[in-house]
């Protein structure tokens, strides 16, 4: 039961992505060239949101569906992971034009070269697990 | 009817990947796609090479179901809700992509030029895909989330790393579309 919601929850979250055009290489193009105000208020608009609601879940210390306590985990401290990490994410993001939602949501709607780009985030994956002990983090 | 078949306006498509995160919250869990590149790497056998992969899937089995969802959202998107699915970009980019060779600009919903069948048969453009694939998952998992992790979720909750993750996914994403691009197109 759990598990189709979960699975439901999933669906609902592809066709957002893929009917915002979030999913578009050239949206991601156009967001980092500043053509248009477009990704910048899909991002924005859900951030606002999500700062209110994620307030309201800490104040109001409300249960989950199913009763228990929501914790939400602060990020663990740190610079040189995010500054790093993130550049080479925004790198490939840019390059790719996917991040790692609509990479699936992609290929659910039949664009095969984009298994291309999964398996490459697959080994870009692999490849942290075998460096992590030895990046500077 | 016409709303659900257009591309949905920002207003109502950033909402409702709030709404995603507010379920997935008060379901208990957390709002993160890039985790999941880990959990499929175990179970592809990752935890042979290294016990950062020698972990218990089963916590991490209702992010999978999340993905197989979004696989399924994209088959629908693509096929039942999109009778049009060019991507209106401002004329701006599409001039600027039509000089780097991309023709395809402003009529398909990915460039036809690296997402196509008759694409895959340049070696460069594999090695795009697959460079571009590595540095989002390498990245991603480098600084602990992606998009819906840090620019969503961390950020919604006043995170600094997030932050600093953000600003890391711009300065990459601004290096490669201004500097990179007009070297590999």
């Amino acid at each position: 039961m759990k598990s189709l919601l979960f699975l439901l929850v999933g669906v609902f979250f592809g066709i957002v992505l893929f009917k915002s055009e979030a999913a578009s290489w050239f949206r991601i193009y156009e967001m980092f060239q500043f053509d248009a105000l477009y990704m910048y208020g899909i991002i924005g608009s859900a951030l606002v949101l999500g700062v209110l609601f994620t307030r309201w879940v800490k104040k109001s210390g409300v249960r989950s569906f199913f009763g228990e306590k929501i914790t939400i985990r602060p990020k663990e401290k740190g610079v040189v992971r995010y500054a790093v990490g993130g550049t080479l994410f925004g790198l490939g993001w840019a390059l790719a034009g996917a991040c790692p939602g609509p990479m699936y949501v992609l290929a659910g709607a039949g664009y095969w070269p984009i298994l291309v780009v999964i398996f490459g985030a697959l080994l870009g994956a692999f490849a942290y697990g075998l460096l992590k002990k030895v990046l500077p983090h | 009817m016409e709303a659900l078949y257009s591309p949905w306006p920002w207003y109502v498509s950033g909402p409702l990947i709030a709404l995603t995160m507010a379920v997935l919250v008060l379901m208990g869990k957390r709002f993160g796609m890039s985790s999941n590149l880990e959990t499929l790497c175990s179970l592809s056998g990752a935890g042979k090479f290294t016990d950062y992969f020698r972990v218990d899937i089963r916590p991490r089995r209702w992010n999978l179901l999340v993905i197989m969802g979004a696989v399924l959202g994209g088959f629908i998107g693509a096929n039942f809700l999109s009778p049009d699915d060019q991507v209106a970009i401002s004329d701006h980019s599409i001039e600027k992509l039509n000089l780097l060779g991309f023709k395809s600009a402003g009529e398909a919903y990915l460039p036809l030029e690296l997402f196509s069948a008759e694409a895959l048969s340049a070696p460069l453009v594999w090695g795009i895909l697959l460079m571009g694939g590595f540095l989002v998952g390498f990245g991603a998992r480098y600084a602990g989330g992606c998009t819906s992790g840090h620019a969503i979720s961390g950020l919604s909750d006043l995170q600094l790393p997030s932050l600093i993750a953000v600003i890391g996914f711009f300065a990459g994403g601004l290096v490669m579309v201004h500097v990179l691009f007009p070297l590999i197109f």
